[in-house]
């Protein structure tokens, strides 16, 4: 009899608890279990995916083999100190290309180019050279800008060059001493004048404060050109069936 | 559905007179729940493995592993969310030939609930990520960046809650900021708002308004920096409360393991990142056992 009530009881206190929890719904985390999951060939590839992607990737391996250039030697950035092969043709590049498109905004003419030594990507081997091979050497989305340039941001720049990395220039000419110290440093073959301003193609990325090339970051004047750096060699490598640049005496130690 | 859950609690309240109140505590509750998050960040462009000649991640990687793997674990838990911290655009040519439409339909494919905007993400400007939104069947959060006046005025949410087997779980995404990292004719008029005091207002309206059982917050500001002024993950994770989980993005961070540590309240956040280019997937799995009122349990975080 006693039992019997107990028993009672209970059930209705499971009732009872039974509706409220119902009611109020709230959760509490007991446990949480972690863990990173490395994607790797012990993966097998989902086949849909794989077959979605197909024409896309027809498409692009098409265009990045497609063949615009010849390169008769193979070129790095690290060929020769003061100036290389390979950096000379970008400079060049940017030189050549980029310059009826500012010439069209501005009136006039920019005066030179420089770019940083880390931005060359990749060397251009020997062989075809590709849309493949612009995005090696370029890979990132980096822009042409043209600064306008005080005298004396300049010559900041020419101390800049003197510590005697090679990046890549383009009608600049650096001079170094043989203790390394800055000989001479002209534009398109002209002393720098303090009081004059000079027009000089770079990437967004240096003039934003990249490589610490700081003399770019307070210019006089700015302009962006929208055409990527990228492009730029495409369109270079579409001018010319061979690219066969040299080392010249753009920058040199005597 | 509600009836269901009913029924089943009816029939553990009926066992539990047969076996007398010591089973109460024994027997595993039916209405344990389980949530698996899944997330990715700065995935980059990077559709299909790593070259075999990659001096650093040669044939890791690649979309279609990636749903094999997504799809394994929806088949041993169904209530997975699927989410990524940014980072979605750049980095392959593949970006630069379709401008996002293949990464974006591809994470349509494989079910992705929503994402939060990285820095890169807007590369062709405000205009080029607007043009792939209609390819995105997931939902794009960002709970910092004002898009008023620009075209992507409209196309994001600062927060979703997903409903999973009755677990609301809250979601809500925040951005880093713009100036000095994307070129401001790209980003043009999108404001970019504070990320704590953003974050104070998405976790009091989940927590409060949503009844969020869950608070996830997609971030792209960056996992931790030497300069400790400046806005992270583990800093927005101290300075506030009510998050679960940080999923981070930008710094392209390998962790060994999830970081554990402390909102401003002193309850436990957990922040990850799974470095870059898809390469990895994070995993983490919440349990949840049913409370009545205000009654709190102890978590264990087996990590």
């Amino acid at each position: 009899m006693v039992l019997k009530k107990i028993t009672y009881s209970l059930f209705f206190v499971c009732i009872f608890t039974l509706f409220t929890s119902c009611k109020e719904d709230t959760y509490n985390t007991s446990r949480v279990d972690a863990e990173l999951v490395p994607i790797d060939r012990s993966i097998k590839e989902d086949s849909s995916i794989t077959a979605f992607i197909a024409p896309y990737k027809a498409s692009v391996d098409k265009e990045m083999d497609s063949v615009l250039a010849y390169a008769p030697t193979s070129i790095s950035k690290n060929d020769t100190r003061y100036n290389t092969a390979l950096g000379n043709m970008m400079a060049d590049a940017v030189f050549e290309m980029a310059n009826p498109v500012f010439k069209a905004r501005a009136g006039y003419p920019f005066n030179a180019v420089i770019l940083n030594h880390g931005g060359i990507r990749a060397p251009l081997n020997k062989g075809n050279v590709t849309t493949g091979s612009a995005y090696e050497l370029m890979p990132f989305e980096n822009e042409v800008v043209v600064v306008e340039l005080s005298g004396f941001q300049m010559k900041e720049l020419f101390q800049y060059l003197a510590k005697g990395k090679a990046h890549p220039i383009s009608n600049l000419q650096v001079i170094l001493n043989e203790d390394g110290s800055l000989k001479k440093g002209t534009i398109q073959g002209h002393e720098i004048i303090d009081n004059e301003t000079y027009f000089v193609a770079t990437s967004d990325y240096l003039q934003k404060g990249g490589d610490n090339m700081t003399f770019l970051s307070k210019p006089v004047s700015l302009l962006t050109l929208d055409y990527k750096i990228r492009n730029v060699l495409i369109d270079y490598f579409k001018k010319y069936d061979t690219i066969a640049p040299v080392r010249d005496d753009r920058f040199i130690k005597e | 559905m509600k009836r269901r859950h009913f029924i089943k609690q009816t029939a553990a309240a009926g066992s539990l007179i047969g076996l007398g109140g010591i089973a109460m505590s024994t027997t595993p509750s039916p209405s344990k729940k389980q949530i698996t998050i899944l997330h990715t960040n700065d995935v980059h462009s990077h559709i299909e493995p790593f070259a075999a000649n990659d001096p650093k991640y040669a044939n890791q990687g690649g979309v279609a592993r990636r749903l094999t793997l997504i799809n394994s674990i929806r088949e041993e838990n169904p209530n997975v969310l699927l989410l990524d911290a940014g980072d979605i655009f750049q980095g392959t040519p593949y970006f630069n030939f379709y401008g996002g439409e293949l990464e974006f339909k591809l994470m349509s494919m494989l079910g992705y609930d929503a994402a939060t905007i990285g820095n890169h993400d807007f590369d062709n400007g405000v205009g080029g990520l607007a043009k792939q939104m209609p390819h995105a069947s997931f939902e794009l959060l960002s709970a910092n960046y004002d898009f008023t006046n620009t075209i992507m005025e409209g196309l994001t949410k600062p927060y979703r809650v997903f409903v999973k087997e009755g677990i609301r779980i809250g979601v809500f995404g925040i951005g880093i900021q713009l100036e000095g990292l994307v070129n401001k004719r790209q980003f043009k008029e999108t404001k970019h708002l504070d990320p704590v005091e953003l974050t104070d207002d998405m976790t009091r309206i989940l927590k409060e308004e949503e009844a969020c059982d869950l608070i996830i917050c997609l971030s792209h500001l960056g996992y931790d920096y030497s300069n400790k002024n400046r806005i992270s993950d583990l800093k927005l994770a101290a300075s506030t409360k009510d998050i679960d989980l940080i999923i981070g993005g930008h710094t392209h961070t390998f962790l060994d393991k999830p970081t554990i540590t402390q909102n401003k309240e002193g309850n436990i956040v957990l922040v990850n990142q799974v470095g870059w280019g898809g390469i990895q997937v994070g995993r983490v799995d919440f349990h949840l056992d049913p409370v009545k009122g205000n009654e709190h349990t102890s978590t264990f975080y087996n990590i």
